[in-house]
């Protein structure tokens, strides 16, 4: 509840006054202590390689010597990252606007009508968000595989779908079940086809759902490892999996400075994503908006 | 509805049978919910049963079909894999490798999140920032999560060269390449989602109880035992579930971070090396189905318990 209510008035609004005590209870210790601990391997992760990208050679000192941005040129040119952050963009667009065409109408039956099998295909829904990964991906890789789509960029793309449309499915049909239905009726009666209450009704109201699970899905799918990694090839790779192999190629890997240039890259892209997401969408507020709905019902 | 509206008819008149309703086919169907509009299910019915249901199918028939070599190495017939998953040790011992590994820092991102979120609920300034910083993580990805490890964990890190300096280690730490590594990684990219989703189990929560029990003298502490804990724990079960899940498919870190061969031999892995290493589908599958199956019974159990737990009007439920 406070999260949807104190958004539009983060800025301007009179703050509460501090009701909080003088002495400061066992409870935030312990909290500030893990918060401490936690930013301190965040910051310490990013910032060491961030560094060591702009670094030309970084081994046994606090600091290294010289700096040089070759690595990301040099890492630019030997993986050809304009194809892969291509790939990348491409891939994660795609999924994106498949997911929603498919999961969105499907959310809207689920949210609105009971009919014999519901919880079966509810069931079905939810089945490739709780299994992992690999359970699914190497059956369907390899059925894959036997059909020739190995190592496409279609094979991507699919392979990503699958759990985007059920992770589609199940945060968008809390947000449609809170749109009163009466709203629809309204229109129906006013002589709108379901083609019009689809255009002209739910898909205003539903834009924030769409965008936040838009963006859930976007940077699901551009961190996706396991199963891009699983059908994908040298032609069709995403960032990710592009870094992994850097990482353990044969012999060792690469220059360690070129995998975190490569690093430092894939996070700048997550980073822009993101923070030109969170201006539109408060991240929890998907989450709440399901619970507020359940507490209706 | 249907068969009331038909007795009426039939009480009425007398004409039709009260056990058939005369409605039409396409009628009677309507009003038990099936009519035209269902068809905007058909294409996410279509999608998961080509992309999910029937390759899961798939690769559960290719358990049976064992390769000649998995045959010839464990025996069993057609049930050659499961006999092979079974007894061989490199692949049975998977499990407790994962488990060990998976479980606690599941249970590890869930514990040390209610503190925090316990604490954030409030308004405080700059709380939107701190919020934010939170969720960082979700950007950094797996792989960098294990490339800053690497380099800010490592034997020449900063973390040892820090604790060195200050004198409180003589030697460097291990903190990579092993179970502490994949561990810290877990934790890094798990804790952050453990964090958002309690935070809006608790934000669920009226602060009403709270404060009623302060009025009756309840402590900080038996708030907390007495009102909080039992309307979070269904969420809690939630959110354990899920970081669970993602904790279970660890298999970039495990190989970047860990101990590939030894320490963090997880069942994903070993499906990987199976079906790009080894070019064994069959066996590649069945170690990722009972991965599956595995981590369906470990969910199960936590359902089960959460079934137990109170499921009144307000609180944290999932």
């Amino acid at each position: 509840m406070s999260t949807v209510t104190e958004t539009p008035t983060r800025r301007g609004a009179p703050s509460a006054p501090p009701r909080r005590a003088i002495v400061a209870a066992p409870s935030t210790w312990i909290t500030w202590a893990i918060v401490a601990a936690f930013f301190v391997f965040l910051v310490g992760i990013v910032v060491s390689v961030v560094v060591d990208s702009f670094s030309k050679q970084w081994f046994g000192q606090w600091l290294p010597p010289q700096y040089s941005t070759d690595w990301y040129t040099n890492a630019w040119e030997r993986f050809n990252l304009t194809r892969v952050i291509g790939v990348t963009i491409g891939v994660g667009l795609t999924v994106v606007v498949l997911s929603i065409l498919i999961g969105v109408p499907a959310a809207y039956v689920l949210a609105r009508r009971t009919f014999p099998g519901k919880r079966f295909v509810m069931l079905l829904f939810l089945l490739p968000v709780i299994i992992p990964p690999i359970t699914y991906g190497i059956p369907l890789a390899t059925v894959m595989y036997a059909n020739g789509l190995g190592r496409t960029l279609l094979a991507v793309v699919l392979v990503n779908l699958v759990p985007s449309v059920p992770f589609v499915i199940l945060t968008m049909t809390p947000f449609i079940e809170q749109i009163s239905p009466s709203i629809e009726s309204a229109a129906r009666m006013c002589g709108a086809r379901t083609l019009d209450i689809f255009v002209r009704i739910l898909a205003p109201l539903l834009v924030p759902g769409v965008l936040a699970a838009s963006i859930l899905v976007l940077v699901r799918t551009v961190g996706m490892f396991e199963l891009t990694f699983l059908v994908s090839g040298p032609q069709v790779d995403t960032l990710v999996v592009a870094i992994y192999r850097a990482m353990t190629s044969a012999g060792g890997g690469e220059a360690r400075q070129l995998v975190s240039a490569m690093a430092v890259l894939y996070t700048a892209t997550m980073l822009i994503t993101l923070v030109v997401a969170l201006r539109f969408v408060n991240p929890t507020q998907l989450v709440a908006r399901v619970r507020d709905t359940r507490d209706d019902d | 509805m249907t068969s009331s509206a038909s007795t009426r008819r039939a009480a009425a008149g007398g004409r039709a049978d009260p056990t058939r309703s005369s409605a039409s086919l396409r009628h009677r169907l309507a009003e038990r919910g099936v009519d035209a509009g269902l068809l905007m299910l058909v294409p996410a019915l279509i999608f998961t049963l080509v992309l999910f249901v029937y390759p899961f199918a798939y690769g559960l028939g290719l358990t049976l079909q064992p390769t000649a070599g998995s045959q010839a190495r464990y025996g069993g017939g057609l049930f050659a894999n499961y006999v092979g998953f079974f007894t061989d040790p490199f692949i049975f011992d998977s499990i407790w490798i994962t488990m060990r590994l998976a479980l606690p820092a599941a249970l590890f991102n869930v514990v040390a999140a209610v503190p925090v979120a316990f604490k954030l609920r409030g308004r405080f300034r700059g709380k939107r920032l701190l919020t934010t910083l939170l969720v960082l993580p979700i950007t950094l990805g797996t792989v960098l999560t294990a490339q800053g490890l690497l380099i800010f964990a490592g034997r020449q890190g900063w973390l040892n060269r820090f604790l060195i300096d200050i004198g409180l280690i003589d030697a460097p730490l291990q903190l990579v390449m092993n179970y502490t590594g994949v561990f810290l990684s877990l934790v890094i990219s798990g804790f952050p989602f453990s964090f958002l989703l309690i935070s809006s189990y608790l934000s669920g929560i009226d602060p009403s109880l709270e404060a009623a029990a302060r009025t009756l003298g309840a402590n900080w502490f038996e708030r907390f035992r007495r009102i909080i804990l039992p309307l979070l724990a269904p969420g809690l079960a939630t959110t354990f579930i899920l970081t669970f899940v993602l904790a279970f498919s660890v298999f970039p870190s495990a190989r970047l971070v860990g101990d590939a061969g030894g320490e963090t031999r997880v069942m994903a892995l070993m499906a990987y090396r199976s079906f790009a290493e080894q070019i064994d589908y069959p066996m590649a599958s069945t170690i990722a189905i009972m991965m599956g199956f595995v981590e369906l019974v470990v969910i199960a159990v936590v359902l089960l318990w959460r079934a137990t737990l109170f499921k009144g009007p307000t609180g944290g439920k999932g």
